[in-house]
């Protein structure tokens, strides 16, 4: 059952691993952030993942903007369209039983959904393409496009200056102490509805970022093309160690990295490549539920 | 003789030790208290009894008739321990809050219940002969506890002192031989606080029970204790008979200086 | 004299129940027999009974017992796939495998629609217990994902095992056994099933799981074994539905039962009330009914003649799931809460909402005052 392959083709694999890995990162990042700060898995990350497709789509299409405007503007607005989700669909359960919270955020997903229906339409569409993004890139045998490269490069970049957001900033800070304990972060006199806001808007800039990418890198968008990757990159973000960004960025590229060689060696099992990640998540939940960079905490009976 | 051993017991959380080698032992029959100031690891001592936590490392012993060999109840389901005869109440009561006051009771038979799931939906004889005996027992309960009348209401409608007895009375009906005490007089008025110490010889007697129980309430420990144990920062400081534990200099030190009472 | 009077509150209850149910039987044997609704109608009433039975699984595990689970699109599917290919006749089944021909003993087997719709339901409740195993460990947002996870991979295996289940393609004339008398029949058997399972001792055991976790352990009451009873429970009633969906669609194919379906049951449970039966079913056949009512929404309506509204593709579903936001963010209990329908409740009704009214009226006067 299990292929050799080439060494370039493995080299090409490991490529691809990579730049799959860091996609996942990108989106994983924004579920931890969530559940960090709320102790919610944020089931419309996906869909909003989806919305700032169509976004970067419509700015480029309709407004005939060049790709170098539209997707910062895209990234902006799904920014905002992050803290409005918050504000509307979260804000007002805050001491709702967190079980509300979760029906809740399925049903922003569901929202998300159909409004993409009826707005965007559910006929497929193509995500604008940038040409030189598109080059290939001859070593040897070995042919990647520009693209693979560009993707772990813009990935690097963008976790480091989050890194350095949390870990060095004031805004930073607060973070780390709402997502420690909201009273006690209350009564120090940080606005944590704010920080929350933050929160949802950096998370889902990042989403998009990473739906942009993925977008140049599969270029077909309908209403639910967010599902799969959300799943995924929830799954990533437990399998780090949810709460934890730097976990999550290791869960990411390992979840990246175990679909894509799987696929090499067990070409058989390829039409069953959307199963590995659930079959990671269960693993990973039943011998290690913390995650590979989480913490272990006791519940308070 | 003794029904409850705990040896070398220690809890620890990541870096924190909150109980660090507790031996203790309770006799039949007898009514033991576990003080100590806040934090000391009273409560996390209780759920290493009840199975909520494995110990880290150390052993705890059960045996209900306090004769035979000693059972290891070391790290056992919370469910299997309550089966071989030990019970608890809570500290932050934990009554089921969308039931009635009988159904918090009736909850505690269900450990005894013969009949499968099929038989109880398809309302077969021997399961209903089942159903009535534990309806007769939950009240013959509450009427012990003197709840009777309020069998009906919710049991968050009831007023607090009320509900750490629907909390003992839910303990009894699993049938205990080991009742496990947590702050029974807490949130209880000074009339209510006054009859604990006989409603707890009552009980005692009447189930043939063996108590092991968390106080704050001075009054109530020295009273009621035959021997007391205090823990301070997870260790043991001293235990012995009221008199003693009255008179232990570290005792006061570390715990009696400081209380209200 | 309280017992006596309660007696015969008990004595009129009983009979207004006996009654309305011969209401019903007459009503389906009208719809039957007479065409009295016309077959789209009938369909959408096939169809609302058969979304009560998912929606009443869906809320025995999550509203019964506690446990939010997404998984019911998979076990529906098992339920589905596994009555279908039970009563599509084999020369049918033939004609439809025609890429990659069926499996021998898959293509041969055949079983009455009775006995088809229990084994799908009795192999979705296998597979719950395999699942089960690992996840109903996991709990609250952690189980829901791994749930799903399971469905996912329940539909991929589905779409992949083409010689059993012909893949993507799906199946197509599945018989139309399902008629209005099996589907409300069935869902009437669904509801005495749950409200008979919650008065019994066992019924509590997982209502106390639901309140307090903690508590019902330290009570004796083994976590597992009672989770995993409803876990399965619902998983035979969600295959049972699927079967009963199957026959009435008349063609399946894996993307029907994404998770996007779990959602849509999940809307009917939580729009009626987690934790209440009668909310269940009262919510699927308001939705399902009024989805089909709103049709117009989606094929474009003119008000009073002079505004025309052109039509749109999923107006409907986006007005159906608006609707679910304003209920979760504003009325979280539902339309029911946790509480059940009753003669007597029905009869304080009105009283009811007068007082409520009341109460809204006092507030606002005393807000009212305060402002001054």
């Amino acid at each position: 059952m299990v292929q050799w392959p080439t060494l370039y083709m493995f080299l090409q694999s490991m490529a691809n691993a990579i730049s799959i890995g860091s996609l996942y990162a990108l989106v994983a990042i924004g579920y931890t952030m969530v559940y960090g700060i709320l102790r919610l898995i944020n089931f419309a990350h996906g869909d909003i993942f989806m919305m700032s497709m169509y976004f970067a789509f419509y700015l480029v299409a309709a407004f005939a903007l060049p790709w170098y405007i539209s997707f910062p503007l895209a990234i902006l607005a799904t920014g905002i369209m992050g803290i409005i989700v918050e504000r509307s669909a979260y804000r007002p359960l805050r001491d709702a039983p967190r079980i509300s919270l979760l029906i809740s955020s399925i049903g922003v997903s569901y929202l998300f959904q159909n409004f993409a229906v009826v707005v965007f339409s559910g006929i497929q569409k193509q995500f604008p393409q940038v040409p030189f993004l598109q080059e290939m890139v001859v070593i040897g045998k070995v042919r990647i496009q520009v693209l693979t490269f560009v993707m772990p490069v813009v990935t690097a970049v963008f976790v480091a200056a989050l890194l350095f957001l949390v870990n060095k900033t004031k805004v930073g800070m607060a973070m780390r102490a709402s997502s420690k304990d909201f009273e006690t972060s209350r009564l120090m006199g940080i606005d944590v509805n704010r920080i929350i806001s933050v929160t949802f808007a950096v998370g889902s800039m990042l989403a998009a970022l990473g739906a942009i990418m993925w977008g140049l890198k599969y270029p077909k968008i309908d209403p639910y093309v967010g599902s799969m990757p959300g799943l995924k990159c929830f799954i990533a973000a437990v399998i780090g160690g949810i709460g934890n960004i730097n976990g999550a960025v290791v869960g990411a590229m390992l979840l990246g990295f175990i679909e894509i060689m799987i696929v090499l060696f067990l070409p058989a099992l390829s039409a069953y490549k959307d199963a590995f990640a659930f079959v990671a998540l269960i693993a990973i939940l039943l011998f290690r539920p913390t995650g590979l960079l989480g913490e272990k905490k006791a519940d308070k009976v | 003789m003794s029904v409850l051993e705990m040896r070398e017991a220690t809890m620890r959380f990541g870096g924190v030790i909150a109980v660090e080698s507790l031996n203790l032992e309770v006799n039949l029959g007898e009514i033991v208290a576990i003080i100590g100031p806040n934090g000391a690891g009273k409560t996390t001592a209780f759920n290493m009894i009840t199975g909520v936590y494995a110990p880290t490392s150390g052993l705890i012993l059960f045996d209900r008739d306090g004769s035979k060999e000693m059972q290891t109840i070391t790290g056992m389901r919370p469910d299997l321990i309550t089966k071989l005869g030990v019970a608890r109440t809570f500290q932050n009561i934990k009554l089921f809050q969308e039931m009635t006051v009988l159904d918090n009771v009736l909850i505690s038979s269900h450990i005894g219940v013969k009949s499968d799931v099929f038989s109880a939906i398809f309302g077969l004889p021997h399961y209903l002969k089942e159903e009535k005996a534990m309806r007769e027992r939950s009240m013959e309960l509450l009427d012990k506890v003197d709840l009777a009348d309020e069998a009906a209401e919710l049991a968050t409608s009831l007023p607090y002192g009320k509900q750490r007895k629907l909390e003992i009375a839910r303990a009894l009906a699993t049938k205990p031989r080991l009742l496990l005490l947590d702050e029974p007089a807490a949130g209880m008025n000074p009339t209510e606080t006054q009859e604990l110490t006989d409603f707890v010889y009552k009980i005692r007697d009447e189930f043939d029970l063996t108590i092991l129980l968390i106080e704050h309430h001075m009054q109530i420990v020295m009273d009621i204790s035959d021997r007391i144990y205090v823990l301070d920062f997870g260790k043991l400081i001293a235990q012995g008979v009221p008199e003693e534990i009255k008179n232990n200099e570290r005792v006061i030190d570390a715990y009696l200086g400081v209380a209200d009472d | 004299m309280k017992s006596n009077s309660s007696n015969k509150k008990m004595g009129l209850s009983t009979i207004l129940t006996i009654a309305s149910l011969i209401g019903i039987v007459v009503l389906l044997y009208m719809i039957d027999q007479h065409g009295f609704l016309g077959s789209y109608w009938t369909r959408v009433l096939r169809l609302s009974g058969v979304y009560a039975i998912s929606a009443l699984s869906m809320n025995l595990v999550n509203g019964f017992t506690g446990q939010f689970s997404l998984g019911h699109a998979g076990f529906m599917a098992i339920g589905a796939y596994v009555t279908s290919l039970l009563i599509i006749p084999t020369p049918n089944k033939a004609i439809q495998y025609y890429v990659t021909p069926v499996l021998d003993f898959v293509g041969k087997m055949h079983a009455p629609f009775w006995l088809a719709l229990i084994l799908g339901g009795l192999l979705a409740a296998i597979a719950a217990f395999f699942i089960g195993f690992p996840v109903l460990r996991l709990k609250g947002d952690y189980l829901a994902i791994a749930t799903l996870g399971f469905s996912e991979i329940i539909r991929i295996f589905i779409t992949n095992l083409i010689p059993i289940t012909n893949g993507p393609m799906g199946l197509k004339n599945i018989p139309a056994s399902a008629n209005i008398w099996w589907t409300t029949g069935i869902c009437t058997l669904t509801v005495v099933f749950m409200l008979r399972l919650m008065d019994t001792s066992y019924g509590r055991a997982i209502k106390a799981i639901r309140d307090d976790e903690t508590a019902a352990e330290a009570m004796g009451i083994s976590l597992f074994r009672h989770k995993m009873m409803a876990f399965m429970m619902g998983a035979f009633f969600a295959g049972v539905s699927g079967g009963l969906i199957a026959s009435v669609v008349g063609t399946i194919n894996p993307g029907f039962f994404r998770f996007t379906l779990a959602y849509e049951i999940l809307l009917i449970v939580v729009l009626g009330g987690l934790g209440s039966i009668t909310g269940s079913v009262v919510g699927a056949f308001v939705l399902t009914i009024s989805r089909e009512w709103l049709r117009f929404l989606d094929n474009g309506f003119s008000i009073l003649g002079i505004i025309k509204v052109p039509p749109i593709a999923g107006m409907r579903m986006l007005f159906f799931s608006v609707l679910l936001m304003i209920v979760i963010l504003y009325s979280r209990r539902g339309l029911f809460g946790s509480n059940e329908f009753t003669w007597a409740g029905l009869f304080a009704f009105p009283g009811k909402w007068k007082n409520k009214a009341a109460n809204l009226f006092d507030s606002a006067k005393q807000k009212a005052g305060r402002k001054k």
